[in-house]
Order: C-alpha cells, then sequence, then structure tokens
C-alpha cells in the first residue's frame, strides 16, 4: 500500500510540487537566516579564534568582550610569566585607530600589534608577502577583504603608503584573516611598531596570550592566573563564547533573526500544512473507499505518514541546496565573506522541518482516522 | 498474504446452501434527543448465496443504511447481522476489517477509483490490501480487466474512462480477490440508460456465482429485471420480499 500513497500523493502533480515548495522554501528561508546569524554571531568572535598559537587570553578582570578590553601594566606580563604552569605569555595589543588613505579618506582600522620576537597572534596564511616583512620599518599587514575595502577594484600591490594617526605605515603584505563583526579592515604589527600608531595611552598592552605548560589544565590554570594576578583569564573557547553571549545579550541582532527564522517556521508549516490538509480531504473518499475495502487505520496512518516523509525529505533537500547554492553564490563578495551554510544550522532546521512533517501529518490524518468508512455508500 | 476463494473450488460449492447474510431484529437510530432519527425498524432477514437481491425503495428508506450494516460499515444499534455464519457484532476493530477485506467486495456509486492509479492499479487494490506484490496482483488485474471487458484499457487513468468504463474497473476491482460477498450501491445512479443496462448485464454474467450472494441496493427501475429476489423497503422496514422467478409486480409497478 505504500506504493498506492505514493501515486495518490504523486498523481496531482500541481499539489505535489506545491507540497514540496512549501516545506523548501521553509528551509531556505529557515537554513539561510540561521546560517547568516551564526555566521554573524561567529564573526563578533572570530579575532578570538584567529589567534592558533595561543590558548589563553589575559585582559583585564572587567572586559566584557575582544573589542573592550581596556589597557593593563606591563608589569602584569611578568606576573603572568610568573604563575606556575604558564609556559610561556606574551603581549599583545588590539585596538581600532582611524587609517588616512592617500587619497584623503579616512577609514577605521582593527590594529593588532604582536610581540615583536615571536609574533604570536599572527595570521596563519599570507596571500602576498611575508610575515618576516613585519620587522620593516613601520610595517603592516591588511587582510584581504580590509585590502579591497581601503582601494576597491584596486589590483593587490605591497609598498602602499597611509597614516596611522599622522604616523606613516607601509603595507608589506596580505593575508587571510576571519571577518570581523564590523567588516573593518584588521592590520597586523610589531608591538614596537604600533606603540607609535597608537600614542597617549599611559599602557599600551590590553591582552597577554600565553599557553600552558604541557599536562596543565587550562582552565585550572585561567583560575590560578585569575586568583594571583586579579586579572581574568580565559581559555580561546571560554573567550569566544563570553564575545557572543555578550553580543547575544546587548544587542537586538538574536531577536531580529529570532522573528525572520519563526515567521519562515510559521509560514512553511502553514503552507504545508494547509496545502497536505486540503490534499488530504480530497481523497477523503478515497480513503474511505479504502477502509471500506479493509485497510486499516495503522495502514492508513503509515500511508499519510509516507507521504508526508517524502514531501518532508524532498523539500528540505532542495531547500538545503537553495541554501547551499545562494552561499555558493555569494562566496566571493568580501562584505559576506564568513557567511556559509553550517551543519549546525542544516541540522536544527532538518528537526524544524520534522515537526512541521508531523504537525501536517497528524493535522491531515486526524480526519482520515475518524472517517466512518460508511461515508463512500453517501452519494 | 490472505488466501483468496475460488468460486468453482468445492468449498464454495458446500457453502452454495447455507445462508449469506442473517439479519435479526436490526435496528438503527441516527443522533439523539429531537434530532433522532430511526433508519431501520427490526429488520429481520436472510439472504442467500448465488442470487442477485436487489434492495429496493424511495431515498430515505434505510437500504443504504442496511447495507452498510451488511458490509460492517456500521453498527446497528440492536439486532444483530451474521455474515458468512460470522457474527459482525462480535468482531471487533482489525478482525472486522480482515473480514471485509477477506469477504466483500464493494462497487460503489461514484466508483470512487483513485486517479492516480491506472485501471489495472485500481482493480489491483484488494490484491495489495491483501498483501499480494504489486506485480503479480497487476497482472492479476489485468486478466480481470479482460473479464468485464476493458482488455485494451487497462493502462487508461479513471479521468480517460467513460461512467460505464470505470464502473467496469469498479467490479472487477470488487471481484478480483473473489469474494464471497458482494456489495453494490446504486451501480447505475451514475450512468445513462444504456450503459447502466451494460453494467447490470456485466454483474448477471460475471458476478453471480454459486457461493457468493450478490446484494444491490437501487431505487433504478430499470434494472430490477436482473435481480433474481427484489426487498422493497420503506420507512426502514421491509414491505415486500420478491422472489423474481415468475414476473414480479415490481417489475411492473417498481
Amino acid at each position: 500500500m505504500n506504493w498506492v500513497a505514493w501515486k495518490m500523493l504523486t498523481g496531482d502533480t500541481a499539489k505535489y510540487l506545491g507540497l514540496v515548495f512549501g516545506i523548501s522554501f521553509a528551509t531556505l528561508l529557515m537554513t539561510q537566516q540561521v546560517s547568516i546569524f551564526m555566521g554573524i554571531m561567529s564573526r563578533t568572535a572570530s579575532q578570538v579564534l584567529d589567534v592558533r598559537d595561543a590558548s589563553l587570553w589575559v585582559m583585564d578582570s572587567k572586559t566584557r568582550f575582544i573589542d573592550e578590553a581596556p589597557s593593563i601594566p606591563e608589569t602584569d606580563l611578568q606576573r603572568v610569566r610568573g604563575v606556575s604552569g604558564v609556559d610561556w605569555a606574551v603581549r599583545m595589543y588590539k585596538g581600532q585607530v582611524a587609517a588616512r588613505l592617500a587619497s584623503g579618506d579616512f577609514r577605521a582600522v582593527i590594529l593588532f600589534g604582536l610581540e615583536d620576537a615571536s609574533l604570536v597572534g599572527a595570521p596563519q596564511e599570507m596571500i602576498l608577502g611575508q610575515l618576516s616583512d613585519l620587522s620593516q620599518p613601520d610595517a603592516v599587514i591588511i587582510d584581504k577583504a580590509g585590502y579591497e575595502y581601503m582601494w576597491p577594484g584596486e589590483a593587490y600591490q605591497l609598498g602602499r603608503e597611509f597614516e596611522l594617526n599622522d604616523r606613516r605605515a607601509k603595507l608589506v603584505g596580505i593575508c587571510k584573516a576571519s571577518a570581523p563583526f564590523t567588516t573593518l579592515p584588521v592590520l597586523y604589527s610589531r608591538y614596537s611598531t604600533v606603540r607609535g600608531f597608537v600614542p597617549g595611552d599611559r599602557h599600551l598592552m590590553n591582552y597577554i596570550l600565553a599557553e600552558a605548560k604541557p599536562g596543565t589544565d587550562p582552565e585550572q590554570l585561567c583560575q590560578a592566573i585569575h586568583s594571583q594576578t586579579g586579572l581574568m583569564a580565559l581559555t580561546k573557547d571560554q573567550f569566544f563564547w563570553k564575545t557572543i553571549r555578550y553580543f547575544l545579550s546587548t544587542t537586538g541582532i538574536p531577536i531580529n533573526f529570532g522573528i525572520t527564522i519563526t515567521l519562515g517556521f510559521i509560514v512553511g508549516a502553514a503552507i504545508t500544512g494547509q496545502t497536505f490538509y486540503l490534499f488530504t480531504l480530497e481523497n477523503l473518499r478515497q480513503f474511505g473507499a479504502l477502509k471500506a475495502m479493509g485497510v486499516n487505520n495503522y495502514r492508513i496512518l503509515k500511508m499519510i505518514l509516507l507521504q508526508a516523509t517524502v514531501i518532508g525529505f524532498l523539500g528540505f533537500g532542495v531547500g538545503i541546496g537553495l541554501t547551499a547554492a545562494f552561499f555558493e553564490s555569494t562566496r566571493h563578495i568580501t562584505h559576506l565573506a564568513g557567511l556559509y551554510l553550517t551543519p549546525a544550522a542544516g541540522i536544527g532546521v532538518g528537526v524544524a522541518v520534522m515537526v512541521i512533517i508531523i504537525l501536517a501529518a497528524i493535522v491531515a490524518s486526524a480526519k482520515v482516522l475518524f472517517l466512518e468508512p460508511a461515508v463512500v455508500f453517501r452519494g | 498474504m490472505i488466501e483468496t476463494n475460488n468460486p468453482t473450488n468445492s468449498l464454495i460449492g458446500s457453502l452454495a446452501a447455507d445462508v449469506a447474510v442473517q439479519c435479526s431484529g436490526v435496528t438503527k437510530v441516527f443522533g439523539t434527543g429531537e434530532t433522532q432519527t430511526q433508519a431501520l425498524r427490526g429488520i429481520d432477514l436472510k439472504i442467500n448465496p448465488g442470487e442477485m437481491t436487489l434492495l429496493v425503495g424511495p431515498s430515505g428508506c434505510g437500504k443504504t443504511t442496511l447495507i452498510s450494516i451488511i458490509a460492517g460499515l456500521l453498527n446497528p444499534t440492536l439486532g444483530n447481522v451474521s455474515v458468512l455464519g460470522k457474527r459482525l457484532d462480535q468482531m471487533r476493530g482489525g478482525r472486522l476489517v480482515q473480514f471485509r477485506a477477506r469477504n466483500i467486495g464493494f462497487v460503489f456509486q461514484q466508483y470512487n477509483l483513485l486517479p492516480a492509479l491506472t485501471a489495472a492499479e485500481n482493480a489491483a487494490i484488494p490484491l495489495l490490501i491483501a498483501g499480494e506484490y504489486r506485480r503479480s496482483a497487476v497482472r492479476a488485474a489485468g486478466e480481470e480487466l479482460e473479464s468485464v471487458g476493458l482488455s485494451g484499457r487497462s493502462q487508461s487513468r479513471p479521468n480517460q474512462l467513460s461512467g460505464g468504463q470505470q464502473q467496469r474497473v469498479a467490479i472487477a476491482r470488487a471481484l478480483i480477490h473473489k469474494p464471497r460477498i458482494l456489495v453494490c450501491d446504486e451501480p447505475t445512479a451514475a450512468l445513462d440508460a444504456l450503459s447502466g443496462h451494460n453494467v447490470m448485464q456485466l454483474l448477471s454474467q460475471v458476478a453471480i456465482q454459486p457461493g457468493r450472494a450478490v446484494i444491490i441496493v437501487t431505487h433504478d427501475n430499470r434494472v430490477f429485471q436482473f435481480g433474481q429476489r427484489i426487498i422493497q423497503m420503506s420507512d426502514g422496514v421491509v414491505v415486500q420480499d420478491d422472489s423474481v422467478t415468475t414476473q414480479s409486480p415490481l417489475l411492473a409497478h417498481p
């Protein structure tokens, strides 16, 4: 009888496609919005993840998220190094400054100051130039998206000069870096060079990057650093989620995306539920005839569930495919960097689609299961 | 898989003399209070296998209710019904559904063919319900369609067939699993006179078997001539019960 259910479903092509479209649309809308939401949230803390050569971040104890750390005294670096279990610790600066281009335009940029000797926290992949070129006077490396933002439409060219706080900066490399939340260019330079770019503050350093000795539990070491120095010490993962939690709790982003995702679910459920219900209603006489001829309710339910499952799988597949095609087609757009179809979004939306399908099947089957088979004798 | 009954075998032959349907004091009441309607009022009836019985009467006389109860689609409010020696009121849920699937064939006024299936696939449904493989069921249905004169239309969909042809498909579907009771509800009501006549002729030729009772609900007096027994109902009771071995008064004044 599964075959009969399949034929009943596909017999009316327009309705069949309408049902699949309903689920596809809901899947597309929800997956795309969930993925963009996750991408944007990841962007807020993407620079934490970009630092792959240190697993601990130490900062002022009142820091709420990565863009807000106040400077801390240089002496804190020695105090952290003195905590038992710390393998090594280096200073780092992260801040925002204004860049004046040769054209006279201004651009706000994110500036990283990396410890001169180790360059811990430096970009992992260079597109043009060498990391070691940072040893040149006033040298900076910029991320690819930042270059396209600062000099749109222009070919990659090293040796470009611009000003940071009225001081000459020379471009010596272009690297790959995760897109930041604000989509501002990301500049990397040596810590000593950054001192020249960011004058005025009594202290420059606002982060200490550290690594635990082998065999030391990173989370316990963070607690030890905090208790011995009063500084906040977090693992990379903890700092990533702390930053994301800050944006989730203090911005309207989750509410806005949540509304869109919920609407996608409601519209998808409404379209699919209603169409499937009407589809079943139109086949009520046929279901009644089948019941009269000896098909029991269990088999009827299986038939309806099979129809719903087929619609769900096809619709979800098409929807996921469309979402993947969307992100693939926008992959090269600089402003959309870091936004892609995430497995978590696919799984989450898959569960949502399953709920839609089960709801639609319940609504549709209720009518059939309680149908009196004698209805077929009423002309 | 359910074993179907071949009307030519000895089992059916031995059943030929037994009562196919026995109704005792069957009463059916619909609704409650002021909307209560008594559709059947203590019907006593025996229907023998091997003959075509027509249930006739004006609209609302209770003939469709009676046939629904005989087919196990409705329960009587009072009284009991035995079909092929089994008390339907004592069967519950799955057993009753299985009994219907094995023993009763249905022909509906509106055919109730599945529009997405071909004629052969529609006719194969009772065998699919019985658990037979699709391929062999459809092949058997093709042969059944030949027996009802639709040899060239097995791949046609219902919307490609005339009303008479659709009813033939429905008859093939009703007979394919060799049921011992065939229940037809107004099989000619949706057809023109000639098609209706042909359908009744077909039923006379292919449906009537020694071990099978054919019960037809109709108010179409043009088909009364095909009945071997005509039971006339009025207001929920049987008012006349004639075996049409001679000229029945119903044939003269239906």
